[in-house]
């Protein structure tokens, strides 16, 4: 702890490390941001835009912008709040995302936003775009219809080359994130469990395991997400 | 003062979300104390006979009968609430939402794996069956609806506060436990 600065969080003095990130500066300090794309041990990307915070009267992702001396940081204010709800939202009617059939609802950190935000109702009309579903790794399904292209499988999955064994396709409205057909043919179990428990949704699931854990029991049944942070 | 009137109805739905209200247990006859049921399967009354206050609807819309009877209820009900994941997007009937509708019937009545007796290769072509939409659609984007609750099937705890908040006029609690989509 050398080089601690203050800064604030909606008033509330807070402390960290220089160039700590507002997200896990906020956690030390036991407030909660919530994020979708941001995951320990990965460089943060900013992708999904959950964590948004007000600085200095401009928007910023929290995840990606480090702390600085005498910050001062807007983050549950009602309008941010509705902000990031309005993400989630979006989210939801732009995938197929039907929680009743799904094997990560309990277990899934988008459906935990969303009860976190009390969504009804998304304000934007459902896409019910057509999507596709590869199952043809022994190992994994890539379910695209809940895909949020966090990018965190890209990132974290990889062989011991260092080779990714997913990747971007396409462009803009088309893009997604597909499994290599070759690597995805050589995935050990192991990799299969890790892939399946760094997606936030349910769209990589390893095959033959569905609905493991009864409904009382699964990660957001009883707590809120972020419970763990919040003092 | 009259007590408040409410009728229900399933679309395209699995009666699930009506089992939930009957999931309120022995509340229910705190629930006859409180109100009165029109249409309904509860009771069984086909047709509204009274101007209503809350509205219950389950399910989405999947064919044009269900489009006429949430229209029946936007007419007859001051107050309509989408009950379940089916009413407020579709639900597991909107899975068909991304193939085209002749497709879909085509798998169901020509070409699936269970399909043995259709030998004249007919599909279901007659005029007292509601026609099919295009798509299932959330019933918020027919008719607007005043509220929402989730949750497939909706806990009983929700419906029941929900309901008790709209006859009293107390502000609804939200539990963490009671929101859920699945």
């Amino acid at each position: 702890m050398a080089n601690l600065i203050k800064f604030k969080i909606d008033g509330v003095e807070c402390m960290a490390e220089a160039g700590t990130y507002i997200v896990e500066a906020a956690r030390q300090n036991g407030i909660f941001i919530p994020t979708l794309c941001n995951m320990a041990g990965l460089i943060p990307k900013g992708a999904c835009r959950v964590c948004t915070v007000r600085i200095n009267g401009r928007f910023m992702t929290s995840c990606t912008t480090p702390v600085t001396d005498g910050m001062e940081i807007e983050s549950n204010s009602p309008e941010i709040l509705d902000l990031r709800k309005s993400i989630v939202e979006l989210l939801f009617v732009s995938g197929n995302h039907f929680c009743p059939a799904c094997e990560k609802s309990g277990n899934c950190e988008l459906q935990a936003l969303g009860y976190l935000f009390q969504m009804m109702v998304p304000r934007f009309p459902y896409e019910f775009p057509k999507k596709e579903v590869d199952a043809s790794s022994p190992k994994i399904i890539k379910d695209q219809n809940r895909c949020i292209l966090c990018k965190r499988c890209i990132k974290s999955i990889k062989d011991e080359q260092g080779r990714s064994f997913f990747a971007f396709r396409n462009r803009g409205n088309h893009l997604e994130v597909v499994l290599d057909k070759e690597m995805g043919m050589k995935m050990t179990d192991e990799l299969a469990e890790k892939a399946m428990r760094n997606c936030p949704v349910g769209s990589i699931l390893v095959k033959e395991k569905g609905f493991a854990m009864p409904i009382g029991s699964r990660k957001f049944d009883k707590k809120p997400i972020g419970s763990e942070v919040q003092v | 003062m009259s007590k408040p009137v409410i009728a229900t109805t399933s679309l395209a739905g699995c009666f699930g979300c009506h089992m939930s209200i009957l999931d309120i247990d022995e509340r229910i006859l705190q629930l006859i104390e409180l109100v009165e049921f029109n249409k309904s399967p509860v009771d069984d009354i086909k047709t509204f006979t009274k101007p209503v206050d809350i509205g219950i609807i389950e399910g989405g819309c999947c064919n044009s009968e269900n489009v006429e009877v949430l229209r029946s209820f936007r007419k007859n009900c001051k107050i309509l609430i989408s009950l379940g994941e089916c009413a407020i997007m579709g639900g597991l009937p909107a899975l068909r939402n991304g193939i085209p509708i002749q497709e879909c019937l085509h798998e169901a009545y020509l070409n699936g794996p269970t399909v043995q007796l259709n030998t004249e290769k007919i599909l279901p072509n007659d005029d007292e069956l509601p026609m099919l939409l295009d798509k299932v659609y959330p019933c918020h984007e027919i008719v607007k609806i005043d509220y929402f609750l989730p949750g497939c099937p909706p806990r009983a705890d929700l419906i029941w506060d929900a309901l008790v908040a709209l006859i009293t006029g107390d502000p609804m609690k939200l539990p963490y436990e009671t929101i859920k989509f699945d």
